[in-house]
């Protein structure tokens, strides 16, 4: 048995500590650890996005990075994105959309989602399907996808501007 | 666009939220690899290294001694199944080929092939053990390609299979061979048609094997009980179909396996065979506790199972104006390691969009040393459709004929007869073609080139699927509040919870969102057969309508009691009761008075049509070719789609876009790169599935042209989107460069090669 750890980090605004080994990912100790199962695990080797999280704000493959990285780290995933119980405008976007089949890759998308209108409030259609490049949805075909972040660009916009 | 007069519905034609979306927006679903319990062991399948071996030792001696190891199984631990035939809904399959599918006895048939398996108490230490299983393999010559598999002197891959002949004449019936299945359908006199043509066109098609590429890999848990009940929690395309396969396979009474669907991320047709459940079951025996096994990536593409590669000819017989008179088609498909391809699925689909007087077609079923292949959307009609659609092409240009015109002027409606017997009912196959011609797309101009190396084109082509009939249950119950919940056995994989919902809503004259709808494990509903064959929305759709109508009669009679009048009196309408002297109660008013009068309501519905009346699709593309590189980029798409009667339109649409756009990866980069030591490209980096920055908006036109056998006249919609796509972009490519692709995938360095020669 190989030595485990004390990793301390932030996770959806709240403190949490956790024991892992060193060969564990972030993703591993999510799922099976911490027992937030939202998000996805499609590949393993960083190829199609389902395991999505923020880390320190910046979107990256949970599959990639190893617990022992995130010492005080701040990680967001799906479970953090709805604010008191309230779906966020991506969130919705994706269920007035009809943005998903199976699911399986939504709490990616709406992840990396999150990270793209958080840089870039206005992003073109062109600068959408970009960023989503590393998000493997073989569902949907993509077109609702891309709308649904339309959608919730715009809907985020008007919110500023009436706020 | 709807063709007939269509009824006024109410829910029906809406758009409303999923019923399932909150929880799958929110990361609280839960999937197959979610699940957990307590004391739960992690289990890991040994595969084989190499493409066809025999296994001369296995020795799991160390295996078992490592620490924290709770199981190691072999196919010893399997039940003998000898030469036992079952039938599993698809046809009498081998008993012995299935499981030695899903642990091998004697020899290895394909890299990946499950050779033995271990539990233990966490993934790593159980693949630290799968590493200490000591394998000896004598490796045998692989056969990988279809034709040379079937020449009499290629490498045999299973001692026992001898060719079934379907309609063709038998010729070396008792020998050992790759070749499972030979089929021949034949209509009119080919021969007299082809002499009565002006113009014949000949010519070969090869496509490789490719994946479903569903997102989530399988996995199921499963615990073997001290009572001797099997539980198993897996993704499942059919909860009843994976019941019966694992108890089969283990030999018990469908009724000691009980199967839990938990949430499903993609299937498309590759969630229907069992791999892990009997696995992860027999480990589960032997350690007492609950074991589950997912499947990592490379394993979902090397032991899952794909679409087979074919290679076909076709020959196609055109009279001067431009009528097809006579066509011929030999088509052979890579069954992969055990029988069993859709070759006769492509051969029915071959001609089906034409109304051709003289065809005939011949099939093979192919055994080579790559998975066994499996069910993939609209399973072989997209390789045929691939054929016949570009030859079409060919014949438009030789003649100088629209592609739009040739094909209304040749299109199979109402009576037409297929190659192999069937007449269509009312299709919508000209309507699809009609709403290309129509489209905003078609009539604009063709796309034109930006520079020399940048040449664009225009393409068009068409495809059929059947849709399946099959079974179905729904239950459902009235609710005091005046709701109702509705229980289903067909795993929702793309939003058919609220599809069903619908049609139940809509007969009972309520609103979709007062409909609850659950699906329910293998001991909580009837009977129900897989999601696929695009037959949930329509199948389950009836079961649903008739729970509704039945639910309706009984509110007839609870009314009358309650008004204290004969039961004949009143009837069930637009969402209440009426009775005499214009009595009149609503649906909910009455569902509150109901522990008065009798209690609770419960109806229930069951479904078994035959078949469904079938799926047609138009699609056209314009694409631009890179010709410096032979790279191909999809610069606008439109799909036009017969849908019976769009039940949830987004969700039709939705089906429409996802097939296309496999249809795209098909078609441009998705291929088995194979060689004698298995699959080279088993990561979704390396088999280059489409992401949202190689494809354009998909623009959808829902063609309704109800169908006669759905109280609602609900098509299928699933599958056909995926036939049309690799040939509209053919014929695309052809307009830009000249170039006639004639192989799968069209990859830029294929397309480059040919670039080259011409
Ligand atoms: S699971 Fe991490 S990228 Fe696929
Ligand atoms: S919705 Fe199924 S993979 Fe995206």
């Amino acid at each position: 048995m190989s030595n485990k750890h004390v990793i301390s980090l932030e996770l959806n605004g709240d403190a949490v500590e956790f024991l892992c080994e060193p060969r564990q990912t972030l993703l591993e100790v999510l799922r099976d650890i911490l027992h937030l199962t939202g998000t996805k695990e499609g590949c393993s080797n960083g190829n199609c996005g389902a395991c999505t999280v923020l880390f320190n704000g910046r979107p990256v493959v949970s599959c990639l990075v190893l617990a022992m990285e995130c010492e005080d780290a701040k990680i967001r995933t799906i479970e953090g994105v709805a604010c008191d119980g309230a779906l966020d405008e991506i969130q919705n976007a994706f269920l007035e959309g009809a943005a998903l089949q199976c699911g399986i890759c939504t709490p990616g998308f709406i992840v990396q989602a999150q990270a793209l209108l958080d840089e870039n409030p206005n992003p073109s259609e062109d600068e959408i399907r970009f960023y989503l490049a590393g998000n493997l949805c073989r569902c949907t075909g993509y077109d609702k996808i891309v709308r649904a972040v339309q959608a919730a660009a715009e809907q985020r916009r008007a919110a500023t501007t009436a706020g | 666009m709807a063709i007939a007069d269509k009824p006024q519905y109410n829910v029906i034609g809406t758009r409303p939220i999923r019923h399932d979306g909150v929880d799958k927006v929110t990361g609280r679903a839960m999937y197959g690899a979610d699940f957990r319990m307590a004391g739960l062991l992690h289990g890991v399948i040994v595969r084989s290294p190499y493409a066809h071996a025999r296994i001369k030792r296995i020795d799991t001696a160390k295996a078992a001694a490592l620490p924290g190891v709770r199981a190691v199984v072999t196919s010893d631990d399997l039940p003998q199944h000898g030469a036992r035939q079952v039938d599993l809904g698809e046809g009498a399959v081998s008993m012995r080929h299935l499981a030695a599918n899903v642990l091998t006895d004697d020899k290895v048939l394909y890299r990946g092939h499950a050779v033995a398996a271990v539990a233990a108490d966490n993934v790593h230490i159980a693949e630290e053990a799968a590493r200490l299983v000591k394998v000896e393999y004598e490796p045998l010559p692989p056969v990988l390609d279809v034709r040379a598999a079937m020449q009499p002197d290629a490498p045999i891959l299973n001692d026992d299979v001898r060719t079934v002949f379907a309609g063709a004449p038998e010729v070396n019936a008792d020998q050992p061979t790759n070749i499972a299945k030979h089929l021949l359908f034949e209509k009119g006199n080919p021969q007299e048609g082809f002499a009565g043509a002006d113009l014949v066109f000949e010519r070969e098609f090869d496509t490789t094997m490719v994946h479903q590429g569903y997102i989530e890999p399988h996995n199921a848990t499963a615990l073997w009980n001290a009572d001797g009940k099997v539980t198993v929690w897996m993704s499942t395309q059919g909860s009843f179909t994976a019941r019966e396969q694992t108890a089969e396979l283990l030999r018990l009474p469908v009724s000691s396996v009980k199967v839990v669907p938990m949430e499903i991320g993609g299937g498309f047709g590759g969630k229907i065979s069992v791999y892990l459940p009997p696995v992860a079951a027999l480990l589960s025996r032997k350690s007492g506790r609950p074991v589950k096994v997912i499947m990592s990536r490379a394993d979902v593409f090397e032991a899952t199972g794909p679409t087979p590669g074919s290679h076909i000819r076709l020959k196609l017989g055109v009279t001067k104006d431009g009528k097809l008179n006579a066509a011929e088609a030999w088509v052979a498909f890579e069954a992969g390691a055990y029988p069993g391809s859709p070759v006769g699925m492509a051969c029915m689909c071959v001609f089906a969009c034409y109304d051709i007087p003289h065809a005939r077609v011949e099939g093979f079923d192919v055994c080579v040393n790559k998975p066994r292949t499996n069910a993939y959307r609209a399973p072989g009609s997209t390789q045929v459709a691939f054929a016949i659609e570009t030859v079409v092409d060919e014949i438009c240009t030789e003649l100088g004929v629209d592609p739009v015109e040739l094909r209304l002027r040749n299109a199979s409606r109402k009576g037409t007869q297929r190659v192999d017997g069937p007449t269509f009912a009312r299709i919508g196959m000209e309507e699809t073609v009609e709403a290309i011609k129509a489209s905003s797309h078609y009539m604009s101009l063709a796309p034109q080139s930006r520079s020399p190396d940048k040449q664009c084109g225009r393409g068009v082509a068409s495809g059929f699927w059947f849709n399946a009939g099959l079974k179905s249950s729904v239950t459902a119950t009235v609710n005091a509040d005046g709701t109702v919940s509705l229980i289903e056995g067909s795993t929702d994989i793309g939003g058919t919870r609220t599809s069903i919902a619908m049609q139940l809503a809509e007969t009972l004259g309520i609103t979709a969102e007062d409909v609850h709808p659950t699906v329910a494990d293998t001991e909580g509903i009837g009977y129900t057969d897989v999601t696929g064959g695009s037959r949930v929305t329509f199948s389950t759709g009836i079961a649903a309508v008739r729970a509704a109508e039945d639910i309706c009669s009984i509110l007839a009679d609870r009314a009358a009691a309650l008004w204290d009048v004969p039961a004949d009196q009143t009837k069930y309408e637009n969402g209440g009761v009426t009775g005499p002297d214009g009595k009149r109660i609503s649906f909910k008013e009455l569902a509150g008075k109901l522990h008065l009068v009798g209690g609770p309501v419960t109806g229930s519905g069951i479904s078994g049509e035959e078949s469904q009346s079938g799926a047609f699709g138009t699609h056209c593309v314009d694409v631009e070719v890179d010709t410096e590189t032979g790279k191909v980029q999809i610069l606008r798409y439109t799909i036009a789609q017969d849908a019976g009667t769009a039940i949830h339109p987004s969700y039709v649409e939705g089906q429409m876009q996802g097939g296309v756009v496999q249809g795209i990866g098909w078609a441009l980069n998705e291929e088995y790169w194979y060689d004698e030591q298995g699959m080279r490209n088993a990561t979704f980096l390396d088999y280059r599935m489409p992401t949202c920055y190689d494809v354009p908006m998909i623009e959808t036109i829902i063609v309704e042209v109800p169908a006669s056998n759905h109280p609602y006249g609900v098509r299928g919609v699933g599958e056909v989107p995926i036939c049309p796509p690799p040939a509209a972009i053919a014929n695309a490519i052809y307009q830009a460069t000249g170039v006639r692709m004639r192989q799968l995938p069209m990859s830029p360095p294929r397309l480059l090669a040919e670039l080259l020669k011409s």
